[in-house]
Protein backbone atom coordinates (compact mmCIF):
# COMPACT_ATOMS: atom_id res chain seq x y z
CA UNK A 1 0.00 0.00 0.00
CA UNK A 2 1.30 3.61 -0.84
CA UNK A 3 1.51 5.71 2.28
CA UNK A 4 0.55 9.21 2.43
CA UNK A 5 3.77 11.17 2.95
CA UNK A 6 3.87 13.89 5.89
CA UNK A 7 6.64 16.02 5.02
CA UNK A 8 8.30 18.65 6.95
CA UNK A 9 9.46 22.10 5.29
CA UNK A 10 11.76 24.12 5.90
CA UNK A 11 12.76 27.81 5.08
CA UNK A 12 15.97 28.90 4.77
CA UNK A 13 17.30 32.81 5.15
CA UNK A 14 20.55 34.13 5.49
CA UNK A 15 21.55 30.34 5.73
CA UNK A 16 19.63 30.09 8.79
CA UNK A 17 16.17 28.40 9.29
CA UNK A 18 13.67 30.26 9.95
CA UNK A 19 9.86 30.18 9.84
CA UNK A 20 7.20 33.05 8.70
CA UNK A 21 3.51 33.85 9.28
CA UNK A 22 1.71 34.53 5.39
CA UNK A 23 5.36 34.84 4.46
CA UNK A 24 6.23 37.92 6.66
CA UNK A 25 8.19 38.04 9.84
CA UNK A 26 10.83 35.32 9.42
CA UNK A 27 11.72 33.99 12.85
CA UNK A 28 14.81 32.02 13.55
CA UNK A 29 14.44 28.20 14.16
CA UNK A 30 17.86 26.73 14.25
CA UNK A 31 20.99 25.91 11.91
CA UNK A 32 19.61 23.44 8.97
CA UNK A 33 22.38 20.41 9.37
CA UNK A 34 21.01 20.29 12.86
CA UNK A 35 17.24 20.06 11.91
CA UNK A 36 17.98 17.39 9.07
CA UNK A 37 19.81 15.66 11.89
CA UNK A 38 17.27 15.28 14.42
CA UNK A 39 14.56 14.85 11.02
CA UNK A 40 16.79 11.66 10.21
CA UNK A 41 16.09 10.40 14.26
CA UNK A 42 12.46 10.59 13.70
CA UNK A 43 12.64 8.61 10.28
CA UNK A 44 10.90 11.88 8.62
CA UNK A 45 9.00 10.74 5.23
CA UNK A 46 10.63 13.24 2.99
CA UNK A 47 11.68 16.41 3.89
CA UNK A 48 11.28 19.74 1.81
CA UNK A 49 13.72 23.07 2.04
CA UNK A 50 13.13 25.98 0.52
CA UNK A 51 16.19 28.98 0.27
CA UNK A 52 13.42 31.65 0.47
CA UNK A 53 16.14 34.55 -0.05
CA UNK A 54 17.13 33.18 -3.37
CA UNK A 55 15.12 34.32 -6.17
CA UNK A 56 14.52 37.92 -3.91
CA UNK A 57 18.18 38.21 -3.95
CA UNK A 58 18.54 37.15 -7.36
CA UNK A 59 20.95 34.61 -6.57
CA UNK A 60 21.37 30.71 -7.60
CA UNK A 61 21.11 28.18 -5.31
CA UNK A 62 23.77 27.58 -2.43
CA UNK A 63 24.89 24.37 -3.30
CA UNK A 64 27.44 24.02 -0.77
CA UNK A 65 24.65 23.89 1.57
CA UNK A 66 22.11 21.70 -0.65
CA UNK A 67 25.33 19.64 -0.94
CA UNK A 68 26.04 19.22 2.83
CA UNK A 69 22.33 18.79 3.26
CA UNK A 70 21.60 15.95 0.78
CA UNK A 71 24.74 14.20 2.25
CA UNK A 72 23.40 14.53 6.02
CA UNK A 73 19.36 13.56 4.31
CA UNK A 74 19.12 9.64 5.50
CA UNK A 75 15.49 11.01 4.21
CA UNK A 76 14.43 11.80 0.47
CA UNK A 77 15.04 15.66 0.39
CA UNK A 78 13.67 18.13 -2.42
CA UNK A 79 15.37 21.16 -2.44
CA UNK A 80 13.86 24.55 -3.77
CA UNK A 81 14.83 28.02 -4.47
CA UNK A 82 16.66 30.33 -7.32
CA UNK A 83 16.27 27.66 -9.88
CA UNK A 84 16.53 28.77 -13.09
CA UNK A 85 18.37 27.14 -15.36
CA UNK A 86 18.96 23.12 -16.23
CA UNK A 87 22.83 23.35 -15.70
CA UNK A 88 21.34 24.35 -11.86
CA UNK A 89 18.79 21.51 -12.00
CA UNK A 90 21.68 18.89 -13.14
CA UNK A 91 23.94 20.32 -10.63
CA UNK A 92 21.54 19.76 -7.47
CA UNK A 93 20.60 16.15 -8.81
CA UNK A 94 23.99 15.15 -8.96
CA UNK A 95 24.68 16.62 -5.81
CA UNK A 96 22.21 13.68 -4.41
CA UNK A 97 18.83 15.30 -4.15
CA UNK A 98 16.12 13.27 -5.34
CA UNK A 99 13.76 16.32 -6.12
CA UNK A 100 14.12 19.69 -7.47
CA UNK A 101 11.70 22.41 -6.51
CA UNK A 102 10.91 25.04 -9.31
CA UNK A 103 8.67 27.74 -8.87
CA UNK A 104 9.52 31.66 -9.92
CA UNK A 105 10.87 30.09 -12.95
CA UNK A 106 7.83 27.93 -13.69
CA UNK A 107 6.14 30.99 -14.50
CA UNK A 108 8.97 32.95 -15.99
CA UNK A 109 10.44 30.03 -18.06
CA UNK A 110 7.90 26.84 -18.34
CA UNK A 111 10.01 25.69 -20.81
CA UNK A 112 13.08 24.92 -17.78
CA UNK A 113 10.15 22.50 -16.60
CA UNK A 114 10.30 20.39 -19.69
CA UNK A 115 13.81 20.72 -19.65
CA UNK A 116 14.45 19.53 -16.32
CA UNK A 117 11.93 16.18 -16.99
CA UNK A 118 13.63 15.26 -20.08
CA UNK A 119 17.00 15.05 -18.48
CA UNK A 120 15.72 14.46 -15.14
CA UNK A 121 12.57 12.63 -15.77
CA UNK A 122 9.18 13.84 -14.46
CA UNK A 123 9.47 12.10 -10.79
CA UNK A 124 12.10 14.34 -9.83
CA UNK A 125 10.42 17.44 -10.88
CA UNK A 126 8.41 19.22 -8.59
CA UNK A 127 6.39 22.82 -9.02
CA UNK A 128 5.60 24.91 -6.51
CA UNK A 129 2.79 27.02 -6.41
CA UNK A 130 2.75 29.83 -3.90
CA UNK A 131 -0.97 31.03 -3.90
CA UNK A 132 -3.15 33.64 -2.16
CA UNK A 133 -6.64 34.97 -2.54
CA UNK A 134 -7.30 38.44 -4.16
CA UNK A 135 -9.03 41.37 -2.05
CA UNK A 136 -12.10 41.24 -4.68
CA UNK A 137 -13.65 38.05 -5.36
CA UNK A 138 -11.71 35.76 -3.58
CA UNK A 139 -10.06 34.25 -6.67
CA UNK A 140 -7.10 32.35 -5.67
CA UNK A 141 -3.83 33.52 -7.53
CA UNK A 142 -0.49 32.32 -8.29
CA UNK A 143 2.38 34.74 -6.10
CA UNK A 144 5.62 34.45 -6.76
CA UNK A 145 9.34 35.70 -5.64
CA UNK A 146 8.50 34.50 -2.03
CA UNK A 147 4.96 35.88 -2.00
CA UNK A 148 5.52 39.39 -3.69
CA UNK A 149 4.81 38.97 -7.12
CA UNK A 150 1.24 38.77 -8.38
CA UNK A 151 0.94 36.87 -11.76
CA UNK A 152 -2.70 36.87 -11.94
CA UNK A 153 -2.53 32.90 -13.23
CA UNK A 154 -5.05 30.58 -12.10
CA UNK A 155 -3.51 27.66 -9.62
CA UNK A 156 -5.65 24.76 -11.03
CA UNK A 157 -5.05 25.72 -14.63
CA UNK A 158 -1.47 26.74 -14.00
CA UNK A 159 -1.22 23.23 -12.58
CA UNK A 160 -2.45 21.18 -15.19
CA UNK A 161 -0.36 23.16 -17.38
CA UNK A 162 2.75 22.37 -15.39
CA UNK A 163 1.61 18.38 -15.49
CA UNK A 164 1.46 18.92 -19.32
CA UNK A 165 5.05 20.38 -19.20
CA UNK A 166 6.81 17.86 -17.23
CA UNK A 167 5.59 18.07 -13.87
CA UNK A 168 5.55 14.57 -11.76
CA UNK A 169 4.63 16.70 -8.78
CA UNK A 170 3.10 19.79 -7.85
CA UNK A 171 3.17 21.79 -4.12
CA UNK A 172 0.51 23.98 -3.36
CA UNK A 173 1.53 26.46 -0.56
CA UNK A 174 -0.96 28.55 0.47
CA UNK A 175 0.31 32.21 1.48
CA UNK A 176 -2.65 33.38 3.64
CA UNK A 177 -2.56 30.22 5.48
CA UNK A 178 1.36 30.16 6.09
CA UNK A 179 2.10 29.97 9.92
CA UNK A 180 -1.55 30.46 11.30
CA UNK A 181 -1.90 26.61 12.40
CA UNK A 182 -5.39 27.11 11.83
CA UNK A 183 -5.63 24.00 9.29
CA UNK A 184 -5.53 23.33 5.07
CA UNK A 185 -7.57 25.71 2.74
CA UNK A 186 -9.34 22.47 1.82
CA UNK A 187 -11.23 24.52 -1.07
CA UNK A 188 -7.79 25.15 -2.68
CA UNK A 189 -6.47 21.41 -2.15
CA UNK A 190 -10.18 20.46 -4.11
CA UNK A 191 -9.51 22.81 -6.71
CA UNK A 192 -5.63 21.69 -7.61
CA UNK A 193 -6.53 18.01 -7.01
CA UNK A 194 -9.22 17.63 -9.12
CA UNK A 195 -7.48 19.17 -12.15
CA UNK A 196 -3.61 16.94 -12.17
CA UNK A 197 -3.21 13.29 -12.36
CA UNK A 198 0.08 13.90 -10.84
CA UNK A 199 0.92 13.35 -6.77
CA UNK A 200 -0.05 16.06 -5.31
CA UNK A 201 1.50 17.86 -1.82
CA UNK A 202 -0.39 20.33 -0.21
CA UNK A 203 1.84 22.96 2.55
CA UNK A 204 0.27 26.23 4.53
CA UNK A 205 -1.97 25.82 7.25
CA UNK A 206 -1.15 22.77 9.04
CA UNK A 207 -1.67 23.10 12.96
CA UNK A 208 -2.39 19.53 14.22
CA UNK A 209 -2.16 15.48 13.15
CA UNK A 210 -5.95 16.00 12.52
CA UNK A 211 -5.26 18.42 10.39
CA UNK A 212 -3.32 16.01 8.49
CA UNK A 213 -5.55 13.62 9.23
CA UNK A 214 -8.42 15.21 7.65
CA UNK A 215 -6.39 15.86 4.47
CA UNK A 216 -5.32 12.10 4.25
CA UNK A 217 -9.52 10.85 5.29
CA UNK A 218 -10.29 13.28 1.89
CA UNK A 219 -7.29 12.50 -0.37
CA UNK A 220 -5.76 8.92 0.65
CA UNK A 221 -1.93 9.09 -0.50
CA UNK A 222 -1.24 12.81 -0.31
CA UNK A 223 1.37 14.84 0.51
CA UNK A 224 0.73 16.62 3.44
CA UNK A 225 3.53 18.84 4.34
CA UNK A 226 3.90 21.74 7.41
CA UNK A 227 6.65 24.08 8.66
CA UNK A 228 5.35 25.86 11.89
CA UNK A 229 3.78 22.28 13.26
CA UNK A 230 6.85 20.78 13.18
CA UNK A 231 9.62 23.27 14.52
CA UNK A 232 6.57 24.57 17.38
CA UNK A 233 5.57 23.18 20.14
CA UNK A 234 2.77 24.93 22.58
CA UNK A 235 0.93 28.53 22.03
CA UNK A 236 3.82 30.61 22.81
CA UNK A 237 5.67 29.06 19.78
CA UNK A 238 8.82 27.78 21.00
CA UNK A 239 11.10 26.20 18.79
CA UNK A 240 10.80 22.20 19.15
CA UNK A 241 11.99 20.30 16.28
CA UNK A 242 8.96 17.43 16.25
CA UNK A 243 7.46 14.75 14.13
CA UNK A 244 5.40 11.63 15.30
CA UNK A 245 6.68 8.62 16.32
CA UNK A 246 6.18 5.29 13.58
CA UNK A 247 3.46 4.28 16.13
CA UNK A 248 1.70 7.72 16.10
CA UNK A 249 2.02 8.30 12.17
CA UNK A 250 0.91 4.89 11.64
CA UNK A 251 -2.22 5.25 13.96
CA UNK A 252 -3.10 8.26 12.11
CA UNK A 253 -2.90 6.87 8.87
CA UNK A 254 -4.97 3.81 9.78
CA UNK A 255 -7.58 5.60 11.40
CA UNK A 256 -8.19 7.71 8.46
CA UNK A 257 -6.83 6.20 5.27
CA UNK A 258 -9.88 4.20 4.02
CA UNK A 259 -8.04 1.98 1.74
CA UNK A 260 -5.98 0.82 4.98
CA UNK B 1 35.38 -3.62 -1.36
CA UNK B 2 32.11 -2.32 -2.65
CA UNK B 3 32.87 -0.11 -5.66
CA UNK B 4 29.59 2.81 -6.32
CA UNK B 5 30.02 3.81 -9.76
CA UNK B 6 29.55 7.75 -9.68
CA UNK B 7 28.58 9.06 -13.18
CA UNK B 8 26.96 11.95 -11.76
CA UNK B 9 24.10 10.47 -10.64
CA UNK B 10 22.14 9.17 -7.77
CA UNK B 11 22.83 9.81 -4.62
CA UNK B 12 26.57 8.53 -3.89
CA UNK B 13 27.26 10.45 -0.69
CA UNK B 14 24.13 8.58 1.42
CA UNK B 15 25.32 5.34 0.17
CA UNK B 16 28.74 6.04 1.34
CA UNK B 17 26.89 7.65 4.44
CA UNK B 18 25.08 4.24 5.03
CA UNK B 19 28.17 2.19 4.90
CA UNK B 20 30.49 3.91 7.21
CA UNK B 21 28.13 3.52 9.55
CA UNK B 22 27.71 -0.18 9.21
CA UNK B 23 31.88 0.04 9.10
CA UNK B 24 31.58 -1.71 5.67
CA UNK B 25 34.56 -0.50 3.58
CA UNK B 26 33.73 1.02 -0.12
CA UNK B 27 35.05 3.29 -2.72
CA UNK B 28 33.80 5.01 -5.33
CA UNK B 29 34.59 4.81 -9.19
CA UNK B 30 34.40 7.73 -11.53
CA UNK B 31 36.82 5.94 -13.80
CA UNK B 32 37.72 2.44 -15.12
CA UNK B 33 40.78 2.66 -12.81
CA UNK B 34 38.82 2.91 -10.05
CA UNK B 35 36.97 -0.12 -10.94
CA UNK B 36 39.91 -2.41 -10.25
CA UNK B 37 39.74 -3.42 -6.84
CA UNK B 38 35.79 -3.84 -7.15
CA UNK B 39 34.41 -7.30 -6.02
CA UNK B 40 31.04 -5.68 -5.50
CA UNK B 41 29.56 -3.08 -7.46
CA UNK B 42 26.53 -0.30 -6.61
CA UNK B 43 24.75 1.51 -9.94
CA UNK B 44 22.55 4.47 -8.34
CA UNK B 45 20.65 6.33 -10.02
CA UNK B 46 18.33 9.36 -10.04
CA UNK B 47 17.45 10.71 -13.84
CA UNK B 48 15.72 10.07 -17.05
CA UNK B 49 16.67 6.66 -18.81
CA UNK B 50 18.76 8.38 -21.88
CA UNK B 51 20.29 10.70 -19.66
CA UNK B 52 21.73 7.92 -17.29
CA UNK B 53 22.80 5.74 -20.10
CA UNK B 54 24.85 8.60 -21.83
CA UNK B 55 25.91 9.62 -18.68
CA UNK B 56 27.12 6.19 -18.10
CA UNK B 57 29.31 6.16 -21.51
CA UNK B 58 30.54 9.19 -21.13
CA UNK B 59 32.07 7.93 -17.86
CA UNK B 60 34.17 5.84 -19.85
CA UNK B 61 33.43 3.04 -17.29
CA UNK B 62 31.11 1.23 -19.49
CA UNK B 63 32.72 -1.45 -21.00
CA UNK B 64 34.75 -2.89 -18.15
CA UNK B 65 31.57 -2.91 -16.29
CA UNK B 66 30.54 -5.28 -19.07
CA UNK B 67 33.46 -6.70 -18.24
CA UNK B 68 33.53 -7.12 -14.59
CA UNK B 69 30.04 -8.02 -14.59
CA UNK B 70 28.90 -10.17 -17.05
CA UNK B 71 32.78 -12.46 -17.22
CA UNK B 72 33.74 -12.02 -13.85
CA UNK B 73 30.57 -12.28 -12.27
CA UNK B 74 30.76 -9.54 -10.05
CA UNK B 75 27.61 -9.41 -7.60
CA UNK B 76 26.05 -5.29 -8.55
CA UNK B 77 22.94 -4.16 -7.23
CA UNK B 78 20.87 -1.44 -9.53
CA UNK B 79 18.95 0.92 -7.44
CA UNK B 80 16.18 2.64 -9.21
CA UNK B 81 16.97 4.31 -12.74
CA UNK B 82 20.14 1.78 -12.22
CA UNK B 83 17.93 -0.99 -11.95
CA UNK B 84 16.16 -0.41 -15.40
CA UNK B 85 19.45 0.68 -17.27
CA UNK B 86 19.74 -3.53 -15.95
CA UNK B 87 17.22 -3.44 -19.13
CA UNK B 88 18.01 -3.88 -23.02
CA UNK B 89 15.33 -0.90 -23.37
CA UNK B 90 12.97 1.35 -22.00
CA UNK B 91 9.78 3.42 -23.23
CA UNK B 92 11.31 6.32 -21.59
CA UNK B 93 14.06 6.72 -24.26
CA UNK B 94 15.42 5.47 -27.29
CA UNK B 95 19.20 3.94 -26.08
CA UNK B 96 19.57 0.63 -25.43
CA UNK B 97 19.90 -1.03 -22.23
CA UNK B 98 23.18 -2.74 -20.37
CA UNK B 99 21.38 -5.82 -21.41
CA UNK B 100 22.77 -7.22 -18.10
CA UNK B 101 19.30 -8.62 -17.31
CA UNK B 102 15.87 -10.02 -19.42
CA UNK B 103 13.84 -7.58 -18.93
CA UNK B 104 12.03 -3.98 -20.03
CA UNK B 105 11.03 -1.26 -18.54
CA UNK B 106 7.63 0.19 -19.01
CA UNK B 107 5.72 2.82 -18.09
CA UNK B 108 2.62 2.81 -15.50
CA UNK B 109 -0.62 3.34 -17.35
CA UNK B 110 -2.28 6.43 -15.44
CA UNK B 111 -5.46 6.13 -17.33
CA UNK B 112 -6.56 3.22 -14.69
CA UNK B 113 -5.50 4.25 -12.18
CA UNK B 114 -7.85 5.74 -9.42
CA UNK B 115 -7.66 9.52 -8.26
CA UNK B 116 -5.15 8.88 -5.08
CA UNK B 117 -2.95 6.90 -7.48
CA UNK B 118 -1.17 8.94 -9.39
CA UNK B 119 1.72 8.50 -11.54
CA UNK B 120 4.64 8.98 -10.73
CA UNK B 121 4.56 6.15 -7.83
CA UNK B 122 5.67 8.55 -4.93
CA UNK B 123 6.31 7.65 -1.55
CA UNK B 124 6.69 5.03 0.64
CA UNK B 125 5.11 1.53 0.08
CA UNK B 126 5.58 -2.23 0.88
CA UNK B 127 7.26 -4.77 -0.44
CA UNK B 128 5.90 -8.81 -1.21
CA UNK B 129 8.62 -11.07 -1.77
CA UNK B 130 8.09 -13.49 -3.65
CA UNK B 131 10.71 -15.98 -3.16
CA UNK B 132 14.01 -16.52 -0.58
CA UNK B 133 16.80 -14.09 -1.22
CA UNK B 134 19.41 -13.02 0.65
CA UNK B 135 19.01 -9.17 -0.30
CA UNK B 136 15.91 -9.72 1.52
CA UNK B 137 17.20 -11.10 4.80
CA UNK B 138 15.80 -10.45 7.85
CA UNK B 139 13.39 -7.27 6.51
CA UNK B 140 9.78 -7.76 8.58
CA UNK B 141 6.26 -7.86 7.21
CA UNK B 142 5.98 -4.59 7.72
CA UNK B 143 8.79 -3.01 5.49
CA UNK B 144 8.58 -0.40 3.38
CA UNK B 145 10.75 1.82 0.87
CA UNK B 146 10.91 5.20 -1.37
CA UNK B 147 9.98 4.79 -4.62
CA UNK B 148 10.44 7.47 -6.88
CA UNK B 149 9.61 6.17 -10.51
CA UNK B 150 6.95 6.91 -13.52
CA UNK B 151 8.24 3.76 -15.33
CA UNK B 152 9.00 -0.26 -13.76
CA UNK B 153 11.12 -2.88 -14.68
CA UNK B 154 9.13 -5.83 -16.64
CA UNK B 155 11.36 -9.07 -16.49
CA UNK B 156 11.20 -11.42 -19.12
CA UNK B 157 11.84 -14.02 -16.81
CA UNK B 158 9.59 -14.60 -13.59
CA UNK B 159 12.06 -16.79 -11.65
CA UNK B 160 14.08 -13.32 -11.96
CA UNK B 161 11.30 -11.79 -9.34
CA UNK B 162 12.25 -11.68 -5.95
CA UNK B 163 9.57 -9.02 -4.81
CA UNK B 164 6.78 -7.29 -5.73
CA UNK B 165 4.83 -4.41 -5.18
CA UNK B 166 1.84 -3.19 -5.51
CA UNK B 167 0.45 -0.16 -7.13
CA UNK B 168 -3.13 -0.44 -8.73
CA UNK B 169 -1.76 -4.08 -9.61
CA UNK B 170 2.42 -5.38 -8.87
CA UNK B 171 5.14 -5.23 -10.43
CA UNK B 172 8.70 -6.37 -9.93
CA UNK B 173 10.70 -4.08 -7.30
CA UNK B 174 13.09 -6.21 -6.88
CA UNK B 175 15.06 -8.73 -8.81
CA UNK B 176 18.04 -10.89 -9.38
CA UNK B 177 19.70 -12.86 -11.85
CA UNK B 178 22.76 -14.43 -10.75
CA UNK B 179 24.82 -12.14 -9.50
CA UNK B 180 22.76 -9.28 -10.94
CA UNK B 181 20.42 -7.25 -8.39
CA UNK B 182 18.04 -4.74 -8.99
CA UNK B 183 15.91 -2.47 -6.53
CA UNK B 184 13.45 0.03 -7.98
CA UNK B 185 13.20 1.76 -4.63
CA UNK B 186 15.70 3.81 -2.83
CA UNK B 187 17.31 1.93 -0.10
CA UNK B 188 19.91 4.95 0.43
CA UNK B 189 16.92 6.36 1.44
CA UNK B 190 14.58 3.82 3.22
CA UNK B 191 15.66 4.25 7.06
CA UNK B 192 16.65 1.12 9.01
CA UNK B 193 15.03 -1.56 6.19
CA UNK B 194 17.08 0.37 3.45
CA UNK B 195 20.05 -0.09 5.79
CA UNK B 196 19.66 -3.26 6.17
CA UNK B 197 19.22 -4.03 2.65
CA UNK B 198 22.23 -2.36 1.67
CA UNK B 199 24.42 -4.94 4.51
CA UNK B 200 22.80 -7.73 3.14
CA UNK B 201 24.24 -7.16 -0.30
CA UNK B 202 27.56 -6.07 1.24
CA UNK B 203 27.62 -9.72 2.98
CA UNK B 204 26.88 -11.64 -0.38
Amino acid sequence: MLFPRIIPCLLVKNKGLVKTVKFNIPKYIGDPINAVKIFNEKEVDELIVLDIDATLQQRGPDFNMIENLAAECRMPFCYGGGVTTIKQVQRIIQSGVEKVAISSSAVENPNLVTEAAECMGNQSVVVVLDVKKSFIGDKYEVWTHNGSKNTGKCPSEFAKLMERLGAGEIVINSIDNDGLMKGYDLALVEKIRESISVPLTVLGGAGSLQDIGQLIQKYGAIGAAAGSLFVFKGVYRAVLINYPNRKEKDELIKENYKIY
Amino acid sequence: MITIVNYGLGNIRALVNIYNQLNIPINIAAQCDDLKAASKIILPGVGAFDYAMQRLEISGMRQILDEIVLHRHVPVLGICVGMQMLACSSEEGSLPGLGWMDGEVKKFNSSNLCHSMCVPHMGWNNIKPVKTNCLLKGLDRDARFYFLHSYYFKSNRNEDIIAVTDYNGEFACAVNSESVFGVQFHPEKSHKWGIRLLENFAKI
